[in-house]
């Protein structure tokens, strides 16, 4: 069992809230997922360059050096660290910067990449991971969340979600997938990196790869509904807003809700019943095998 | 009445007071925010009234209560009910009714997938549609649907009788179209207007088991 949230802010004035409304709706989520947590959040875009998000196995990562290393290179505008986590915001290509981090930082994980999105994710209470990154006083557009309860992979800090699909891309899964480690095989033949051995990771690079050869997300999401076995409900990020898919059986939960101030998905309504205004929110069930989404106009 | 406020007081202490009190007693419950199990195990003849949305398992293994909820229920609403009332103004969500012996659940919005799967009994009136495999091995009662019905409806059921006055997307195994005699009319008409759904029984179609899944035929032994 996992808890998923999403939030996207319909009126510009709650921006500056994102962080302040999300935060509730991922602590309701705690029963449904104990072990890690994590959030995607799009704001201050770069578009300049990119913003990749990384993750340092050790603690004592000594993100200074780095910061003197990628100045040898490229053009860094600013490096926001957080506990082990680090934005980096570079004048450069996001494949660029990827390829010299996976070159010369192997002990990093890249979380995402893109000219928005940034991505945080620990190990431990939800509550505490709202508490030390400070997700509270995020501002932005929208904002994706995951509570795991970890049932086929070991409980790590790169076992948790969101994973990154892509550009502006991630992925959060409450569910199971059973043909994951075929499909990891052929993706890996195809050229898609892994970094852990957990099934939603697949999705991930699986999604990756068909936006890859030229599908767009709607196309990529339907092929998912051939390919992959197990069930399902997932949220993806994307650069404008947000989409929400369910299995065909549609066994794991999720409930959809719109007022003229946001649109919200969660894995239970009580997520919701956090966000103002809730009550009187038109609500609704996502529908298994039909997309949902939102995006900005 | 008796008036117990969710911001203030525990689901606990809630289940505790509705389980614990004279039939004839009346509760009006607020501030739910789809808390779960709101309203679990009555066993008496009490009124409760429930303001707002519910989460899982609402009004479960009811017996004898009368339970509304003015808003939408979650997965598992009034799941193994013995008896009573149990109404809902809103939507709910998968498996409504599942395994429920006795007593009447309306629902007057949609109810998603599996609605009634595996009743045993109870008789379930929905408003809108359903979702499919709803009716899953149903054994007995009666589910009505005055929208429509979704994929695999009815599969391998028993003797539950279902009626759908709209579409049906697909039906499931062993599940059949079946006659709409006077005894089904006056079953049904019964149910609409305990329901209070002002439709005309003529609108309905009935769906049953076509009872060739109940024993073993030897014409399939190759398949074992």
């Amino acid at each position: 069992m996992c808890g998923i949230v999403g939030l996207f802010i319909k009126n510009p004035a709650l921006e500056s809230q994102l962080g302040a409304l999300i935060a509730p709706m991922l602590s309701e989520m705690t029963e449904r997922g104990p072990d890690s947590a994590g959030i995607a959040i799009y704001r201050d875009p770069h578009t300049n360059g990119c913003k990749i998000s990384v993750l340092a196995q050790h603690s004592n990562f000594d993100w200074n050096a780095l910061e003197v290393a990628i100045k040898t290179v490229f053009s860094l505008k600013k490096i926001a660290v957080v506990h082990n986590q680090a934005v980096l915001f570079v004048n450069s290509s996001a494949d660029e910067v990827q390829d010299w981090l996976d070159n010369n930082y192997s002990e990093l994980s890249i979380t995402s990449s893109g000219t928005n999105i940034e991505v945080f994710k620990g190990v431990g209470d939800p509550l505490d991971f709202i508490e030390k990154f400070d997700i509270k006083s995020m501002s932005g557009t929208h904002a994706l969340g995951h509570t795991r309860m970890a049932t086929e992979s070991a409980i790590t800090t790169e076992h948790s979600h969101p994973f990154s699909t892509g550009q502006d891309l991630c992925l959060v899964h409450n569910g199971s997938l059973s043909n994951h480690n075929r499909l990891r095989e052929t993706l890996r033949r195809r050229g898609v990196k892994f970094t852990t051995d957990n099934d939603t990771e697949v999705a991930a690079g699986y999604l990756s790869w068909r936006l890859s050869e030229g599908d767009d997300l709607e196309q990529a999401l339907n092929h998912a509904i051939d390919d992959l076995d197990g069930f399902y409900t997932f949220a993806i990020g994307t650069k404008d807003g947000f989409a929400v898919m369910r299995d065909p059986v549609g066994c794991k939960p999720a409930i959809m809700a719109e007022t003229d101030d946001w649109a919200a998905m969660a894995s239970e309504y009580r997520a919701i019943a956090t966000l103002p205004g809730a009550e009187n929110a038109r609500i609704w069930e996502p529908e298994p095998t039909q997309i949902y989404s939102w995006k900005r106009s | 009445m008796t008036e117990i406020n969710l911001n203030t007081s525990t689901v606990r202490s809630l289940n505790e007071a509705l389980q614990g009190a004279a039939s004839g007693g009346k509760f009006s419950i607020s501030n739910t925010g789809g808390k779960h199990a709101v309203s679990v195990g009555l066993t008496t003849a009490i009124n409760v009234g429930i303001n707002g949305h519910v989460g899982y398992y609402c009004a479960g293994m009811n017996q004898q209560a009368s339970i509304a909820i003015n808003g939408n229920a979650g997965p598992g609403l009034a799941e193994n009910m013995m008896s009573g009332k149990v109404h809902v103004t809103g939507n709910a969500s998968q498996y409504a009714g599942a395994t429920a012996h006795g007593g009447l659940l309306v629902i007057e919005g949609d109810a998603s997938s599996r609605c009634g799967i595996s009743m045993k009994g109870v008789d379930i009136v929905v408003g809108g549609n359903i979702g499919h495999m709803s009716a899953f091995m149903a054994q007995s009662g009666c589910l009505v649907v005055c929208g429509d019905a979704g994929d695999a409806l009815g599969d391998s059921i028993y003797e539950a009788r279902l009626y759908v006055r709209g579409q049906v997307a697909s039906l499931g195994t062993d599940c059949i179209e079946k006659e709409m005699r006077a005894e089904h009319k006056e079953q049904l008409e019964e149910l609409l207007k305990q329901s209070e759904m002002g439709h005309n029984v003529d609108e309905f179609r009935r769906y049953g088991s076509a009872r060739k899944l109940y024993n073993f035929d030897i014409d399939q032994v190759d398949a074992y």
